[in-house]
């Protein structure tokens, strides 16, 4: 099967990538002749979910394939979609921002020539989340890169607050669009096994985000998650009761977040801490663990990070969820003919298209992106929700 | 205190970590003991680097006679046998040395404390003013102790233009004093002193949520003056439109029954009761709007986080009067 199977509903993405691999085989195989499909620079843009990290690799994976066509089988294609091939390299920021000293390592890991005589490829996913200096270190090696590297981005957009316009001159764009919920429903049965109906459910409810579809249909946890946040229109039914339902919001993401990471980042400190030559016995064991507390103390800055990364990340998709039923109170109330996001809610949707206007529905959707545009900016998370739970009950 | 008039005690033990009403109680009973015998000999030690032949040398009686003072500051650090030997000596003191101990009043070093107590050491106290009631009445003593009189709310507003730092209390007290015929009142504090010392972001909130413009902007100009960063000045408006919001949603009731089902102590729900007067449902959801965008806009949203906090005192400010936009 391609490497491109899991790309949900692409077609002309997915032709792009495969004529360029094929004219990157030409390349290796030394015939230049309509070569120019083949650039050093790419950035796939498309809303979340809709793959993009998925197609950077599916693109790797051909540009490594021993065939040149992505056939998925060959020791090229299936260690770099794995994660183990020698000469991709994959940035995935587990932090809130990809900092400075790690893109300059990895510019002058991307300098060297490709150990498996193909190319060298570096993935740098939510390339949105670069520093302005770390941008400007790889501005410097995508300007002027070596002949055999090649430079996989991904981002929301090309809007300037996501990359910086000097990268995105230099990058060919591949634009992704977000994918139809029935294409993401025939993916989740075919490659997870997931029940037709289920699938269709889930697929609907995620929005066209292919992760958070898979993770609906088959996990609890996350249909409970769910749930809880479609609850909250109907608990609000006056201030104190807004601001109750802020506080579940805020801890249910900390939950998550905190389920998330508890357990990986006291596995990492006590792997670091023994790396260091904590517990040991004997000659100099104690003076080598007490030059040891800089790093111990870097590796929490790290996990604290990643922490508020996780925690955003949960609340933003319980805003999304959020924003989706008041989406379909609008379509209810105006009588648009789209199908519905909470195919399971619709009674409730259409009960409160019959109570609000349009405008105040309007209102409380627009106060539910609000949140989620301030939250971005750094805005306490619990300010900014009990902003918007008082919008949601007012109207 | 120390008197002159009385004779000094032959033990003083001066109690606390105020620093500056230890060091003044301390150099009371030097002075004190000076005016008795002029000729007097005054050593200062640090108990923790003393030995206990030093001092067994300067507590034994001395050929000459006359009168001797020793010093001991810092007494919750000394040594082991320096206690015991101290201790030794302060059951059968001499009459003709004076030995004053400073000690920090905390665990460290309690016996040794505890001990010059038994042994019927007069004891000063000197410990840390807690509340606000504690610096009022402090700072009236001060007053008195400069032969002057004032009233509270003098104390309040010296307070409030000078601060918590007891020394600089102490000078101002004196200095208005000396300045003025000894009478002194708030207006007389306001004539000498200009400005806020100690203001944070609740004293800007709490002047918000009573609708007091004037009062909630002259705190967030000192505030801002004084160097308290915007961004918890913005978390300070926020938790007050939060709290009157839930307390004033909550119903009415005591405070204490309160505090549980809330989570808040029960003095907040107190004055958030009070605060409460005067908001309604629709002013509070603008209010926290107007708290929320301040939030954005003072960190990083806006070119000017003083006006934008302005803008948010204000905003929060209407939000009581009119009750709502819509």
């Amino acid at each position: 099967m391609s490497v491109f199977a899991d790309l949900v509903g692409q077609d002309e993405a997915v032709e792009t990538l495969q004529t360029s691999a094929a004219a990157a085989a030409r390349i290796i195989a030394g015939d230049s002749a309509n070569s120019g499909a083949m650039t050093h620079a790419w950035i796939f843009t498309g809303p979340p979910g809709s793959g993009r990290s998925v197609a950077a690799r599916a693109f790797a994976a051909a540009l490594q394939c021993a065939t040149g066509t992505g056939c998925g089988h060959c020791h090229g294609c299936h260690t770099t979609l794995t994660g183990t091939h020698a000469d991709v390299r994959l940035v995935v920021p587990e932090g809130l921002s990809i900092g400075v000293g790690e893109m300059r390592a990895l510019v002058l890991r991307a300098g060297s020539a490709p150990s498996g005589g193909r190319w060298q490829i570096v993935i740098i996913e939510d390339a949105d989340r670069l520093t302005e200096a770390a941008g400007n270190a790889l501005l410097k090696a995508v300007e002027e890169p070596p002949p055999r590297t090649v430079f996989l981005l991904c981002t929301p957009s090309t809007h300037p607050d996501d990359i910086s316009v000097t990268i995105r001159s230099r990058c060919r764009v591949v634009p992704l669009r977000q994918p139809a919920a029935d294409a993401v429903a025939t993916v989740l049965v075919r490659r997870d096994g997931v029940a037709p109906d289920v699938a269709a459910w889930a697929a609907a409810a995620a929005q066209g985000h292919v992760g958070r579809a898979k993770r609906l249909a088959t996990d609890a946890q996350a249909r409970a998650r769910r749930e809880a946040v479609l609850a909250v229109p109907r608990r609000l039914t006056g201030v104190g009761a807004a601001f109750d339902a802020a506080s579940a919001f805020i801890e249910a993401a900390e939950a998550e977040a905190a389920d998330a990471n508890t357990e990986s980042d006291a596995t990492e400190r006590a792997d670091l801490e023994r790396a260091l030559g904590a517990g040991g016995t004997g000659r100099g064991a104690a003076g080598a663990i007490r030059g040891a507390a800089g790093q111990l103390k870097d590796l929490e800055r790290r996990q604290k990070s990643r922490a508020t990364r996780a925690q955003r990340d949960a609340l933003d998709r319980a805003l999304v969820d959020l924003a989706g039923f008041y989406r379909d109170v609008l379509t209810k109330g105006v009588g648009a003919p789209v199908a519905p996001v909470h195919n399971d809610v619709l009674p409730m949707a259409e009960a409160a298209a019959q109570k609000w206007t349009p405008e105040a529905t309007l209102r409380r959707l627009e106060a539910v992106l609000a949140c989620r545009t301030a939250i971005d900016a750094n805005v306490k998370p619990r300010i900014a929700v009990e902003a918007m739970m008082l919008t949601l009950w007012r109207g | 205190m120390c008197d002159v008039s009385t004779p000094p005690p032959a033990l003083l033990l001066v109690q606390g970590d105020e620093e500056f009403l230890a060091g003044r109680a301390i150099n009371q009973a030097v002075e004190s003991a000076r005016a008795a015998a002029p000729d007097a000999d005054v050593r200062e030690y640090e108990a923790g680097s003393l030995a206990a032949g030093e001092v067994a040398e300067m507590l034994s009686p001395s050929l000459f006679g006359g009168r001797r003072v020793l010093v001991l500051r810092a007494g919750q650090d000394a040594r082991k046998d320096l206690v015991t030997a101290l201790l030794a000596y302060a059951k059968n003191p001499d009459p003709d040395v004076l030995l004053i101990v400073g000690h920090a009043g905390g665990a460290k070093g309690k016996a040794f404390a505890d001990g010059l107590k038994s042994a019927g050491a007069t004891v000063v106290p000197a410990m840390k003013l807690k509340g606000h009631r504690d610096r009022v009445a402090f700072v009236r003593d001060e007053f008195r102790r400069a032969g002057g009189r004032g009233d509270e709310a003098a104390a309040e507003a010296l307070l409030a233009a000078v601060g918590n730092d007891l020394r600089e209390l102490s000078a101002a007290c004196s200095q208005l004093i000396a300045d003025t015929d000894g009478t002194i009142t708030a207006a007389t504090v306001s004539r000498y002193y200009r400005g806020r010392a100690e203001v944070s972001g609740f004293t800007v909130a709490d002047a918000a949520m009573v609708g007091d413009v004037p009062g909630a902007l002259e705190a967030l100009r000192w505030a801002l003056h004084v160097g308290v960063d915007p961004v918890p000045i913005a978390d300070a408006l926020a938790d007050g439109v939060r709290t009157v919001a839930r307390v004033a949603s909550a119903g009415r009731g005591s405070a204490y029954q309160l505090a549980s089902t809330l989570g808040m102590p029960a003095w907040k729900i107190e004055r958030a009761q009070r605060q409460a007067r005067g908001w309604q449902a629709d002013g509070l959801v603008d209010a926290m709007q107007a708290a929320a965008e301040c939030n954005a806009a003072v960190k990083g949203g806006s070119d000017d986080r003083g006006y934008a906090l302005e803008r948010a005192v204000t905003a929060v400010a209407a939000a009581r009067r009119s009750g709502g936009a819509r």
